[in-house]
């Protein structure tokens, strides 16, 4: 491909891209007094019928918020995108990647099939790889790309097999009707079920051990980093939580697992922050965090802890989408974003730094910030959970962690003395300020009005699409009480972290230097698998025409015979032969005799030949005349073509040991023996007639033919017909293709 | 191969082959024949002719290259099958209409497609292997 456009001509796609997706945002918009009336919008295009499957949408509470997120900040990233590389040659097809993404994940947020959602579901698995590998010249981004692929993908197959339990066991793919019907808790499946369901949700939203693609997806650009953290890619596996909670959750195994998972995950993804210095690296750990507390969330019942996980959903994708942008910016101004390498950028970048301060304040849950109402939302359901106290612990260690992250690698770049950069930082063009910007100006905005401006839309979620009575209210301040003792503690907590960082980040280390890498294991996995690969192929694939033949027909052979003793037919024979048929076997007979045992070529092309027409004449004997033409005329240009290819080579010389002759005789024979049984089997039995009588009675009156046979042909199974035509040409076309290199390398 | 009973033979033989596989095909519908068989027999045809003129000078009395034909008869069948939809109805639908005397109908192009197909596979094959010799 070439580019002769001037570098930067492809901008446009990218302010394009911009509009459709505000354009979408205000689209679901309008869609939100319908909603938040508590109507579910529908749409229904016709898919497979015949199996139940359809390309549905809805829109309710839960898919709204994300179809908002996704479109809202969509928009920014675009925007963003132009300005961080619009001049890159290969833009227009980031864009159009970034696109494609886009509206796999809004259609996987708005399906109504469980199918549909599968669908959506892999795509924006497929579109993350082609962006996490998009600088596919650099191994790294090709790698982290594959590794991302497999993991996500592979739970996606897990969460096929899921659906597919789930629609048994429902009675359908349909998940209005599915969500409304009443729960699958106390079904058979339902163990096989979640544990599949499981699977693909914490593959795709990087819950231990699946978390270790998440960071290596930092080898994407910046941009989709942000979008694939903020609102998108990481998200899909909560939101197909939340999605299933009314018809899987409740249940002690549901509750057990999510909370272990989603407790592990947010430690240990907001002790692995602490010790980053790449401030991407950083936040994609802390992206983990945030993954692993809405989980735990999800996992109960309560209506705090639900609408906890719904608020941290909201207040993440704000103030993790800023973050992200601002590092881009700061890696786009300075060309480093080593935190130790950066400080003093507050003169340099002033814009930039107001959009940073407010998001780490969200995200350190500092009030007025929306980023304080999650958290207080996160502890008053904590309270409220099965196993509170390890989940209070979870919490209060993890939010700690993030208080202290906000602050060493996200406010320390700006503050204090400036220091050389690989090149004196400037402040990022219009395009880039413009998303953090807004979006960090939403997190004290949404705070402070947060019962007018969220509390309708996250309410709806919770009452309608999870089956609550009622949610928890969103207020700045709920009187003194344990969560606001908790909120304090965090303070302290995460202020004693931050003061002590560098002896806690050395005392991290000595610890995480004993731990085994969970990358290295992926990696030393990968190639064990390709090692058993290749020892498989070389066992099963060896190459060798007779040995795929023996096996091949082996196998039929022992189908024959295992089913003819199982189930041994009644024989019989109802009338002697005549003499002509008699005659008839006998030439045949002979014919195949002579082709076994004769030298020479073209004896056993005649031979052949004999067989064909012997069975030809059979044909005619009992009244099948087409297919007795047919049989004559591939038998005839069979023995042209055997007697054009086999005449050139020498004469036959047997060169099987007796061993090997045996064992073939033993396979010919029994297959011989075992279908002329079958057909005698089958002969003496009574035909069921009624496909017979089918086209006989139809031939004429719906297809305005006589001959049966080629009525079937062209009209009843035409498509049957012209997929054998398709086989039958491009059988030739690849002889043809290999004949004409044997003749080029014999010249 | 110098046979002069063959190359005598062949200019009359490959004619009739040829009439009598587009006769099959035609009366396929309603006695045995069809698309298929009539294929078969036509590339039969021309076959015998290779082998008393020569490879070269089949395919020079062929014109087209067989796989183009093959190609052609596949587009033909394939159209011919989704014509049906522009009727409403599922494709490989059969549609009957009738100019004068004669019925026709897209399955009638169905047959002729597979008909070409089937010419155009089999010489293929055959005058590669020919060639490759």
């Amino acid at each position: 491909m070439t580019h002769t456009a001037a570098p930067g001509a492809h901008r446009i796609f990218g302010y394009l891209a911009a509009l459709v997706a505000a354009g979408a945002a205000m689209l679901f918009a309008s869609m939100l007094p319908t909603v938040l009336a508590g109507d579910t919008i529908m749409a229904e295009i016709g898919w497979a019928p015949s199996m139940g499957i359809s390309l549905a949408f809805m829109i309710d509470g839960l898919a709204l918020i994300f179809a908002l997120l996704i479109s809202g900040i969509g928009a920014f990233i675009f925007l963003y995108a132009t300005g961080y590389m619009g001049d890159h040659p290969r833009f227009g097809r980031f864009v159009l990647y970034l696109f494609a993404f886009m509206v796999a994940m809004l259609g996987l947020v708005t399906a109504r099939d469980l199918i549909t959602l599968f669908l959506f579901w892999e795509l924006t698995s497929v579109t993350s790889y082609l962006l996490i590998g998009f600088d596919h010249d650099t191994p790294r981004a090709r790698r982290n790309a594959l590794q991302a692929m497999l993991i996500t993908a592979g739970g996606g197959l897990a969460l096929l097999a899921g659906f597919i339990l789930i629609g048994t066991a429902a009675g359908g793919y349909d998940l209005a009707v599915i969500l409304s019907g009443p729960g699958l808790q106390d079904h058979g499946l339902y163990g096989g079920i979640l544990v599949l369901i499981l699977l693909g949700a914490f593959t795709k939203s990087a819950q231990v051990p699946f978390h270790v693609w998440l960071p290596n997806a930092m080898a994407a650009p910046t941009p989709v980093s942000a979008y694939l953290h903020s609102a998108t890619m990481v998200k899909a596996g909560v939101y197909l939580l939340a999605r299933l909670h009314p018809v899987l959750g409740g249940t002690v195994p549901w509750t057990m697992t999510l909370t272990v998972a989603g407790a592990t995950t947010a430690v240990l993804a907001s002790v692995l922050a602490l010790r980053q210095t790449d401030m991407k690296q950083a936040l994609a750990y802390t992206t983990l965090m945030a993954l692993g507390t809405i989980t735990m969330c999800l996992a109960d019942s309560g209506p705090y802890a639900l609408t906890a996980a719904m608020m941290f959903l909201i207040v993440h994708s704000l103030y993790k989408a800023t973050l992200f942008m601002v590092v881009g910016a700061i890696d786009h101004g300075t060309g480093t974003r080593e935190v130790a390498r950066l400080g003093g950028l507050r003169h340099a970048m002033p814009v930039t730094v107001v959009a940073a301060v407010l998001a780490c304040a969200s995200m350190a849950g500092l009030p007025p910030m929306v980023g304080w109402i999650g958290k207080e939302l996160i502890y008053a359901g904590a309270t409220t959970m099965t196993v509170a106290p390890l989940v209070i612990v979870a919490a209060l260690t993890a939010n700690a962690l993030m208080f202290a992250v906000a602050g060493i690698i996200a406010l320390r770049p700006f503050f204090g003395a400036p220091r050389p950069t690989p090149h004196p930082a400037h402040e990022a063009p219009w395009q880039m300020l413009a998303g953090p910007v807004v979006l960090a100006c939403l997190g004290p905005l949404v705070g402070l009005w947060a019962e007018p401006l969220l509390a309708p839309l996250v309410g709806t979620a919770v009452t309608g699409s999870l089956a609550q009575d009622r949610a928890a209210g969103l207020h700045l301040w709920a009187g003194v009480n344990l969560p606001l003792a908790l909120s304090l503690a965090t303070f302290a907590l995460g202020v004693a972290i931050y003061i002590l960082r560098a002896r806690v980040i050395a005392g991290l280390d000595a610890v995480f230097a004993r731990l085994p890498v969970a990358d290295a294991a992926w990696d030393r996995g990968l190639d064990g698998f390709r090692a058993f690969a290749a020892w498989q192929t070389g066992v099963i694939q060896t190459g060798r025409l007779t040995r795929y033949m023996l096996v091949t027909f082996v196998v039929i052979a022992a189908v024959f015979v295992a089913t003819l003793v199982r189930m041994p037919p009644m024989l019989a024979v109802s009338s002697a032969p005549s003499a002509f048929l008699w005659l008839t076997v006998g030439v045949t007979a002979a014919g195949a005799a002579l082709s076994l045992t004769t030298a020479s070529r073209i004896a056993a092309i005649a031979g052949l030949g004999t067989m064909g027409i012997g069975v030809a004449v059979i044909f005619i004997y009992f009244g099948a005349p087409d297919v007795a033409t047919t049989q004559l005329m591939v038998e005839t240009l069979a023995a042209v073509m055997f007697a054009i290819a086999a005449l050139r080579l020498p004469a036959i010389v047997e060169r099987r040991g007796r061993g090997r002759q045996v064992v073939h005789a033993i396979v010919a024979g029994a297959i011989g023996a075992s279908v002329t049984i079958t057909v005698i089997a089958i002969s003496a039995t009574p035909m069921d007639r009624s496909i017979t009588t089918y086209f006989e009675e139809n031939s004429y009156v719906l297809a305005h033919g006589l001959n049966v046979v080629n009525v079937i042909l062209v009209d009843f199974r035409a498509l049957d017909t012209f997929g054998e035509v398709i086989v039958v040409l491009l059988a030739s076309f690849g002889a043809f293709t290999v004949l004409k290199r044997i003749r080029r390398s014999k010249t | 191969m110098n046979s002069l009973i063959l190359t005598v033979g062949t200019r009359f033989l490959t004619a009739l082959f040829l009439l009598f596989s587009v006769y099959v095909l035609l009366r396929g519908h309603n006695s045995p024949g069809g698309g298929f068989i009539g294929g078969l027999i036509g590339a039969a045809g021309l076959v015998l002719y290779g082998f008393s003129a020569g490879v070269s000078a089949a395919r020079a009395a062929l014109r087209v290259d067989p796989r183009t034909l093959g190609m052609w008869g596949m587009i033909l069948a394939l159209v011919s099958g989704l014509v049906s939809a522009f009727a409403g109805a599922g494709p490989f639908t059969g549609l009957w209409f009738t100019l004068g005397d004669v019925a026709l109908s897209n399955v009638l192009f169905f047959d002729i497609g597979v008909y070409m197909a089937v010419f155009g596979a089999i010489l293929t094959l055959v005058f590669a292997l020919e060639e490759a010799g």
